[in-house]
């Protein structure tokens, strides 16, 4: 939906290139009974309604056009099957319409468009002035000038008298108003020039904001011309973007009233124009619970777009499928077999429940076929795993921590692979290095002509095809320009992913040791990359505020996740791969459905960019750590927040749920390992009774009953956590020295 | 929250005067005041975005530090060109100048010539990034390992050991908390309290450690340290808290080890020495050992050849000092150990060496504990040298330890006879007062006198006792007869005991026979001799590390071979 951001030509390619991608996708993975299923287009993906696709399409539309883009106008108009005369509305339906999200969407989509236009002097040329003012004027359209600057400061100190003196209860859920209110009226004193006005007004009232607002105070106080506004993509989002609060009836029929009596219509029309309030029935909420949920960009999330059932149940093992069963057959003397079966029944009697209702479809995206290699791994994994320890408060694991020395603060990222075999880092300097922590070492597949050589019907061909001559604990891989963001091992350990500064994410095979793809699309540096649990897909996330996924044999995205309002920090796959949660600087997780695109959850309440996300291995909760310190806990059906662990006292960089999900262990700048007792933060919200047709939710404050442990490294900060198929923690950072 | 008001937002922006400046530095003679000032507000609030943009490069970066690259790659993101040329740098280097009533703040490029570049040396290649792994926590504890942080903050470290009766044992605190919040506290108020005790009582069981395997390493590494020949390793390890085990495994040691009851007790003065630990907790366990050093019957294998008096000195010196620091009115550590050196010293079967000991020992302690308990006894103890010197039936060992203990008394005695005694010294009243050793005292007694006149004369005290050989507390093989003139390094030989740790857990105690390693040094002339001499124990030393002199050397083999090797080329 918005692919616009990556400017126009690259738009073009993408609309043309898509549908031949998708198909060809599905074709490769029709081994799989869902044939087709990821070929729907996003652009008329279901689920969302169908006047809001609409709009977007017309704004799209007119944006190809407008570049002369013909070609691409008719694609697209007869994938979406418009009528000539649908696009002759154009955008007169933004300002009113129903008013709510569907405007917000079509203005937002140009907003972006006249950002990226202003970022690329290229782009600027291209396009006519008119086009521009346009632009900029749909954005800004309902800041015209509209009362008198200087009675600003009356109107705000007015609202805040009578906010201050109504009733507690009504109190704390009015407050919710002063924010955005300041920064709408702020920014409407500076976009009509009046910057003295508006100086004056942020002097007043700049400290009578909620603290977590800070950073986007110091990023408004900078802001004073009207110009500075047309580049400030954080501002322009706060604009068009509507800032939703959530109060009651009660409290909202008080505001009604004392606004009318007073005929405050400034006000007035600021709340009706740019804020969303999302008016439930029942007791207003108190304080805390408000602040618990308070603090992302663009206010909390609305109720209904959290409602959208999560299949956030896990996939049957692939054992017991059908399919898979009459490849048995088909290998029924290859070496292996019989041990798996053996461990097949002993895994069907621990599970006793044949289908989680939860669980998506298995076919509902289509995954790779599982190779000999993969099934010899899963037999691995089952013997591991019958050898784990059980955790508890009782028993805590042992962590190994592995510092890298030297590493001159150049350490960025880590990964460990799942058999905790191998370790990645990212550096820097730009390059990835490879250490072999097993006393097995990494050796380079025999060049094309000696590999003719060998001997091709011998039993042990894949040890002959490695060069016994580049064995060597670590290896090294050149191939970024810019600081390695992030690392992702595949499940099946021949993948290495990295993603960069350069905008780039990188596929390196581990057999050779040499890059294979380099996967363009961002342009701008790409934050985080992670593989999906079963290989094949992998999703990214950057500073262009979108995150795509991607599939390995792909060069360009199938799908785009758009919608953040800042840049995607952090990105992570669901167990069941068929969701994909980010987190991002605006403060909000959004979980997003990999079939169709679409946002189906919005998680609120981080007072700071979200660094690090983990899902638990039963796919049910999400754990969200922030650089306020803080680890969120959220059920993923429910939509909910359920837990907040306060400990950490720096940003938090890693998080991990045991293998069996009874303990998360965080890791943070402040140089500690801290260990949670998640079993019981689970426990104690779900025997709580669960209110969650209004969401509100009094978080118990027991952090300090749930931490189990806090570990300090000497001078090293946490960057990565892992948990080996034993339970054996494995920690990871770079040693500063200080 | 929002009553925590924060610093206070401002837009703050760059004067008029950087504008006018930076006008001039690209060649614009005249700027208009309203232009700088637009130009100012525009460039401040570029800046500022660079600034919130570069902010996430270093998050990113997992840094906690900004760096110019974190601001080239902002720059890059705004397709504005990096700046070149500003390398990430611990310091920002801006130069000031100020004139003409204008202040400036500017990059100093110095011209470089060429060919100092190509003649200078290459710098050393940096490290290379490496991995290592440690166990941060085993089954949840944590181990005390070098790569972990010491359990106990220095803060609590001092409560605990300077106000003992103050730490709050676990089960007190859990009844007053109980008492205080009475009946009406809610059970999360009570869970709450007792998760803040685990900490507690997680750290209380300190002294009867179960040694890991870990610890074992750590403890072997820590001995390695302080035995080996790395200083700055020693200067280390004397931070942590080796302590602990170190006293209950020395003992073994004592039987025969004499190198390595030296570096002990360097270690316990190193540990003596640094302000920024507290023994008072565990001084029942460093004044025994150091006590078995000054009066131990045998402390080294061979004690007719092995120099082992002056380990005794260096003990007595030592215990001396911990009187004085540590010494209170509650555990009154110098009159308990003035009563066992007075008591050994009294007994008739005390042994030369033990003796030698308690008279060392009670001679450090004071001129006053030297008149009112020695010099009393000297008439006696000369009678019992004289009775071993002159007498025909003496083993060579009591021979030598009467030696010892003569020259000891004399010179200990000397001082203070000189400052008690009226003038003048007459032999003959000497004999009368001291017996047999009367006449060598007279003689001492004079050139003691002789000497503080002297010094009166040169009034700088400090450069006479820098011209003095340092206090030498040597390793040395030719022992007392410094006569037979060996120069040449000379080997000892040491049981491989020597790292204190069998790689057994559970039996550190026993030496394993038969790998033998080497101390190598050589012996300067005359140290034998001049062991010891009483100038300030803390000026030299300072630390352990501070108190290997250069003669000495200490090298450990690990294989036969290079043992041999070493051997030859000693030899050569």
């Amino acid at each position: 939906m918005a692919a616009v951001q990556d400017g126009p030509m690259e738009l073009d390619t993408e609309k043309e290139t898509k549908p031949e991608i998708l198909s060809d996708g599905t074709s490769k993975l029709s081994g799989n009974a869902a044939s087709g299923t990821l070929s729907s287009s996003p652009l008329t993906a279901g689920g969302a309604p169908k006047q809001e696709d609409q709009q977007t399409l017309i704004a799209v539309l007119q944006f190809l056009r407008r570049n002369k883009l013909s070609e691409s106008v008719e694609i697209l108009r007869r994938e979406a099957g418009l009528e000539d005369q649908e696009d002759s509305q154009t955008l007169d339906g933004s300002g009113g319409g129903k008013g709510d999200r569907d405007g917000g969407e079509a203005n937002s989509l140009l907003s972006r468009v006249s950002i990226t236009s202003a970022a690329a002097p290229q782009i600027i040329l291209s396009t006519s002035v008119t086009n521009e003012q346009l632009d900029v004027s749909v954005v800004l359209s309902a800041y015209s000038q509209q009362g008198d600057p200087s009675l600003y400061q009356v109107y705000y100190s007015g609202l805040k008298n009578f906010i201050e003196s109504v009733l507690d209860c009504h109190r704390a859920e009015l407050s919710q108003l002063f924010y955005p209110l300041f920064v709408h009226m702020y920014l409407e004193l500076v976009y009509n020039n009046h910057e003295n006005e508006a100086k004056a007004f942020f002097e007043k009232f700049g400290g009578d904001q909620e603290c977590y607002y800070q950073d986007d105070l110091r990023v408004l106080c900078g802001l004073t011309k009207k110009e500075h506004l047309k580049g400030n993509e954080v501002l322009l989002d706060f604009r068009t973007s509507r800032f939703v609060l959530r109060i009651s009836r009660d409290s909202y029929q008080l505001l009604k009233r004392h606004l009318q009596e007073r005929h405050n219509n400034q006000i007035w029309n600021i709340i009706q124009e740019h804020l969303y309030i999302d008016i439930f029935d029942g007791m207003p909420r108190s304080k805390s619970q408000i602040d618990s949920m308070s603090g992302s960009f663009a206010g909390e999330a609305r109720r209904e777009v959290n409602k959208v059932k999560v299949f956030h149940g896990l996939l049957k093992e692939p054992e017991i499928e059908v399919p898979l069963d009459d490849e048995e057959d088909e290998a029924e003397n290859e070496e292996g077999k019989p041990k798996k079966k053996k461990t097949k029944k002993d895994s069907m009697g621990s599970k006793s429940k044949k289908q989680d209702p939860n669980a998506p479809q298995q076919n509902r995206i289509p995954l790779p076929e599982l190779k000999d290699s993969d099934k010899l791994d899963k037999i691995m994994y089952m013997k591991e795993s019958t050898k784990r320890i059980r955790l508890g408060p009782e028993n805590l694991p042992s962590i190994c921590f592995y510092s890298f020395l030297n590493a001159y603060q150049g350490l960025t990222a880590v990964d460990f692979t799942d058999d905790s075999s191998l370790l990645a880092g990212g550096f820097a300097d730009s390059t990835v290095r490879i250490w072999s922590v097993t006393p097995k070492k990494l050796r380079k597949v025999k060049s094309a002509g000696e590999l003719n050589l060998i001997d091709k019907e011998s039993d042990d061909v894949l040890e002959r095809i490695m060069d016994e001559k580049t064995a060597s604990e670590s290896k090294i891989l050149c191939g970024h320009s810019g600081p390695v963001y992030s690392v992702s091992f595949s499940p099946d350990r021949n993948y290495l992913l990295s993603s960069s500064e350069d905008g780039t994410v990188r596929l390196w095979s581990l057999q050779t040791f040499t890059c294979l793809v380099g996967y363009k699309g961002h342009n701008y540096p790409v934050w985080d990359t992670h593989f999906s649990p079963f290989g094949y897909y992998f999703v990214s996330g950057g500073h262009d505020r979108v995150a795509r996924l991607w599939a390995t044999d792909h060069y360009q995205p199938l799908r785009i996740f758009a919608g953040h309002l800042a840049d995607v920090t952090c990105t992570r796959f669901h167990p069941n791969s068929n969701y994909v949660a980010t987190g991002s600087t605006d403060r909000t997780i959004r979980l997003w459905d990999v079939l169709n695109g679409n946002c189906v959850r919005i998680f609120t309440g981080h007072k700071g960019p979200v660094h690090s996300l983990a899902f638990s291995p039963n796919g049910k909760f999400l754990a969200s750590g922030s650089t306020d310190g803080r680890v969120l806990l959220w059920d993923i059906g429910h939509g909910l927040m359920i837990g907040e662990l306060k400990g950490h006292t720096d940003t938090i960089y890693a998080l991990k749920f045991s293998r069996d999900g009874e303990i998360l262990a965080s890791g943070s700048m402040d140089n500690t390992v801290r260990l949670w007792d998640s079993t019981k933060a689970f426990d104690d919200v779900e025997t709580d009774d669960f209110t969650a047709a209004t969401g509100h939710i009094h978080l118990p404050d027991n952090s300090q009953e749930l931490l189990l442990g806090t570990y300090h490294s000497k001078s090293t900060p946490v960057t990565h956590l892992h948990f080996t198929r034993r339970n054996l923690l494995l920690a990871a950072g770079g040693y500063s020295s200080q | 929250m929002a009553e925590e008001r924060r610093q206070k937002l401002c837009s703050v922006i760059l004067p008029t005067e950087s504008m006018k400046a930076m006008a001039e530095s690209v060649g614009v003679g005249s700027l208009q005041e309203d232009s700088c000032l637009a130009l100012s507000e525009e460039v401040s609030y570029r800046i500022k975005e660079i600034a919130q943009d570069a902010l996430k490069f270093m998050h990113h970066g997992k840094r906690r530090k900004l760096t110019t690259g974190d601001i080239d790659h902002a720059l890059k993101l705004k397709n504005v060109e990096p700046l070149y040329g500003f390398q990430s740098q611990e310091f920002i280097p801006f130069r000031f100048a100020s004139g003409g009533g204008r202040e400036l703040h500017f990059y100093e490029e110095k011209e470089v010539d060429l060919s100092d570049i190509i003649n200078t040396p290459l710098p050393r290649v940096p490290l290379d990034v490496s991995l290592k792994a440690h166990w941060l926590s085993i089954d949840g504890v944590q181990p005390a390992i070098p790569e972990n942080p010491p359990p106990v903050p220095k803060e609590q470290q001092k409560t605990d050991s300077t106000e003992p009766l103050k730490a709050v044992k676990p089960g007190q605190e859990e009844e007053g908390s109980i008492q205080t919040k009475g009946q009406g506290a809610s059970s999360a108020e009570v869970k709450g309290s007792s998760a803040k005790m685990v900490p507690l009582m997680r750290m209380k069981p300190r002294s009867t450690h179960e040694l890991s395997v870990e610890q074992q390493l750590y403890y072997k590494e820590i001995t390695e340290a302080c035995v080996g020949s790395c200083e700055a390793k020693r200067a280390v390890c004397v931070c942590n808290k080796c302590y602990l085990f170190l006293f209950q495994v020395r003992v073994n040691v004592v039987q025969n080890n004499l190198a390595l009851l030296i570096y002990l007790m360097r270690m316990v003065k190193a540990l003596m020495d640094n302000p920024t630990l507290y023994l008072e907790k565990y001084l029942h366990e460093l004044i025994p050992a150091v006590v078995t050093c000054i009066v131990s019957k045998q402390l080294c294998l061979r004690p007719d050849v092995d120099n082992h008096w002056a380990l005794r000195d260096f003990a007595a010196r030592l215990m001396a000092q911990s009187c004085k620091t540590f010494s209170t009115t509650t555990n009154n550590i110098q009159s308990r150990i003035t009563k066992t050196f007075t008591k050994a010293l009294l007994d008739d079967k005390t042994q030369w060496t033990t003796r030698y000991g308690c008279i060392a020992g009670l001679a450090e302690l004071g001129h006053d504990v030297i008149k009112t308990l020695i010099i009393p006894r000297l008439s006696v103890e000369g009678a019992r040298i004289k009775a071993v010197m002159d007498g025909p039936v003496v083993s060579n060992i009591d021979k030598i330890g009467a030696d010892h203990v003569q020259s000891l008394l004399l010179k200990h005695c000397a001082s203070v006879v000189a400052k008690t005694r009226p003038l003048p010294d007459m032999v003959d009243q000497y004999k009368v007062d001291y017996g047999y050793l009367g006449t060598m005292l007279c003689s001492h007694v004079v050139k003691a006198r002789a000497q503080a006149a002297f010094q009166a004369q040169t009034v700088n005290r400090t450069t006479l006792t820098i011209t003095q050989p340092r206090p030498t507390l040597s390793v040395s093989q030719s022992g007392l007869s410094t006569s037979s003139g060996s120069r040449a390094p000379s080997i000892i030989k040491v049981p491989s005991s020597l790292t204190l740790m069998s790689t057994r857990p559970g039996t550190p105690t026993q030496p394993s026979p038969p790998a033998t390693k080497y101390i190598v040094m050589a012996t300067s002339a005359g140290a034998a001799s001049t062991h010891y001499l009483p100038t300030a124990p803390t000026a030299i030393l300072h630390s352990a590390a501070d108190y290997t002199y250069p003669a000495m050397r200490v090298k450990r083999k690990k294989s036969l071979t290079t043992m041999v090797e070493d051997l030859l080329c000693n030899r050569s």
